[in-house]
């Protein structure tokens, strides 16, 4: 550090600072997460060269863009398959899809059951704002029920996604939730997925004060106050039993943590080996 | 391990020969979804690319294809899908994505009538106007249209050499027909092959800027987990990768994203001529319709008429020099596709109303029968 200037950001080295400040708005959540998965980078140990960030389109998207690793902003929703082709063609390299809610699971729903149930060796970490930041705080397949938006003007008809439950049924190895208030818990367990091997998915619940808390009368300090009072952890949770309930309680925690041969080793095994004819 | 290339002559399908193209190219790595008439090409390379160190996977859809495709190349291996009309309309997002990224792959569109489900199993050429402008903006492609299993072969190559030399997805435009149709392909021994690597980049890793164009307007590419950090993205770039909003450094990306294609069209574009020197009337054709095209030039030269074929081997970027040169010495033009009229508009364009152009086109279902060719030449002329 040179005299007369400020301390450099713990984060630096793996940050693009000259593209700092971000395009997150004051409040938001997405700076939270995204500073907790490059802790988790850099408290896994591995070699930075060889870890790999991906992200779809929408707020959550832009983090590959600061991300001083090699990143990849990819298509709308399509960060996984990108991903899966990335980590099929290098599998030395470890892959990290950092995107948003509506990226990850309303466009790109599909790619995410499919890559769960393949066993992609992946970590996807999920920024869930509960709407579509980027273009103005539309609903989006986790805006909970009766939430205003502006694409639900009348309340939310619709009924919103269980995300764990969705990534457990489809067969991901690692599943969790946190909120960015638990960001060393988050920490801990992007970090625990970096290293495991197989689908891994964890959920972070974070504020959008500008397009989302300001239509339902939650301002920034009160969306943080419900991360604090209303939380629960319960590691082990059954996916089942963690709807996002404010009344009950929000569940957070590790839910699963279990193996299962990935894509890569099951195709290894199965179609690279000569068996005698 | 199994050899990548088997060296030997076969009578093998089109979309077998492609496979083994794609292979003695170097391709290892195929994302697809199965679909008629591309699907044998999916299947042979499911066998074949697991015993060559190379990796199949079935997608999801085509729009995942696509994706897994793009994120392999930048892994540093050379990737392919390949599909057919309603595939290939949903791979147009991540397309428009290489065309952006500027990532090199080969997409092979095996062409079926459409538009819609259309007929599944017979053959058309109705795709040739979405492969030029199929993803939103504006872009210059490669496009090949080969005419028989043994040219499908070695354009696969071609188009694989293309896309590495260029850094874009170069899209090979055959059709059912040539798709499906066995005949004698001859596969040369590994040697006799001539495969392009992308361009790596040199020097210091620090100063390295990801856009940076050489020569021919193409930058070098390096592959993730090399060291260089770098930034990919669909947004508008500067030299570096990073997204710039302005209006400045989207003509610059776009003037380098069009020159590197318009300033190297002489090393790009492929055609043949049959009995064209002398010729008074040129048919234009490519795929199957070139057969039926070289069949009438062959009946009409007995009947006296004087007619020439011009064939495309590369479609995109369109041949237009040698349209406008042969507009100035024929005295009109026949072009035959299994369209209602595509390559035609182009013909038109290119020889500006010198001299008359006829389309012999189908709705698509069924090869254009010679004989269809000759009473326009005949009557036309």
């Amino acid at each position: 550090m040179k005299p007369g200037h400020p301390p450099g950001h713990p984060l630096e080295d793996l940050l693009r600072t000259d593209r700092i400040p971000s395009i997150w708005c004051p409040g938001c959540g997405i700076g939270t997460a995204f500073s907790s998965c490059l802790t988790a980078i850099k408290e896994s140990k591995i070699d930075p060269k060889k870890v790999v960030m991906v992200s779809g389109i929408g707020c959550s998207g832009r983090a590959a863009g600061y991300v001083k690793l090699d990143s990849f902003h990819t298509t709308h929703g399509r960060a996984i398959p990108f991903a899966t082709g990335l980590k099929l063609a290098r599998p030395d390299l470890t892959v990290i899809v950092f995107s948003g809610d509506g990226d990850l699971f309303a466009i790109g729903g599909n790619h995410f059951i499919h890559a769960a149930r393949r066993n992609i060796d992946i970590t996807v970490v999920c920024v869930n704002n509960f709407n579509y930041g980027m273009t103005g705080g539309q609903a989006a397949a986790t805006t909970p029920s009766m939430a205003k938006t502006p694409t639900t003007p009348y309340g939310n008809p619709e009924t919103p996604f269980n995300l764990p439950l969705m990534a457990y049924a489809s067969g991901a190895v690692y599943v969790a939730r946190w909120t960015i208030l638990h960001s060393r818990d988050l920490t801990e367990s992007i970090n625990e997925s970096l290293t495991k091997t197989g689908f891994s998915f964890i959920e972070v619940l974070s504020p959008c004060p500008v397009n989302y808390g300001r239509r339902n009368k939650e301002k920034p300090l009160d969306t943080l106050k419900i991360y604090k009072d209303r939380t629960i952890i319960k590691n082990k949770a059954h996916p089942t039993q963690v709807d996002l309930d404010y009344e009950k309680g929000i569940i957070l925690g590790k839910f699963v943590d279990v193996d299962r041969p990935t894509f890569g080793e099951s195709y290894a095994k199965i179609c690279r080996q000569d068996k005698p004819e | 391990m199994k050899p990548a290339i088997n060296t030997g002559e076969y009578f093998i399908t089109g979309d077998v020969a492609c496979a083994e193209g794609a292979l003695a190219a170097g391709c290892r790595f195929f994302g697809g979804y199965p679909i008629t008439p591309a699907t044998e090409i999916a299947e042979h390379l499911s066998v074949r690319l697991p015993k060559v160190g190379g990796t199949f996977i079935q997608m999801e859809d085509e729009i995942a294809a696509m994706a897994a495709v793009l994120g392999a190349s930048w892994g540093g291996v050379k990737s392919m899908t390949a599909t057919s009309g309603p595939g290939f309309s949903l791979m147009m997002e991540n397309i428009g994505l290489g065309i952006c990224t500027e990532t090199p792959c080969v997409v092979v569109n095996v062409q079926r009538v459409g538009p819609s489900t259309g007929l599944p199993t017979q053959g058309a050429q109705g795709d040739m106007m979405q492969a030029r402008w199929g993803s939103h903006g504006h872009y210059e492609i490669i496009a090949l249209a080969p005419f028989s299993p043994q040219e499908l072969f070695y354009q696969t190559i071609h188009a694989f050499n293309l896309s590495e030399t260029y850094r874009l997805p170069v899209l090979i435009m055959t059709d059912e027909m040539v798709g499906h149709m066995s005949e004698k392909v001859i596969i040369p021994d590994a040697k006799k092959i001539k495969t392009v690597s992308r361009c790596k980049p040199k020097g210091r890793k620090n100063r390295f800027k990801l856009y940076e164009p050489g020569p021919n307007l193409v930058a070098p590419m390096p592959a993730a987990g090399e060291g260089y950090n770098i930034h990919v993205t669909g947004l508008t770039h500067d030299t570096r990768g990073y997204p710039d909003m302005t209006v400045e450094t989207h003509k610059q990306m776009m003037d380098r994203l069009i020159g590197k294609i318009r300033g190297n069209l002489n090393d790009i574009i492929q055609t043949e001529s049959y009995r064209l020197d002398d010729a008074e009337i040129a048919i234009v054709s490519y795929g199957i319709s070139a057969r039926t095209s070289s069949a009438a030039v062959d009946e009409a030269r007995k009947r006296g008429i004087k007619a020439g074929l011009l064939r495309l081997i590369t479609v995109w970027p369109f041949p237009e020099d040698k349209i406008r040169e042969l507009a100035n010495r024929v005295k009109g033009f026949v072009t035959v596709e299994i369209n209602l009229g595509q390559i035609h508009l182009e013909v038109q364009r290119c020889i500006g109303g010198k001299v008359p152009a006829f389309l012999v086109g189908d709705a698509g279902g069924a090869v254009i029968p010679p004989d269809r060719v000759l009473e326009v030449l005949k009557e036309a002329f």
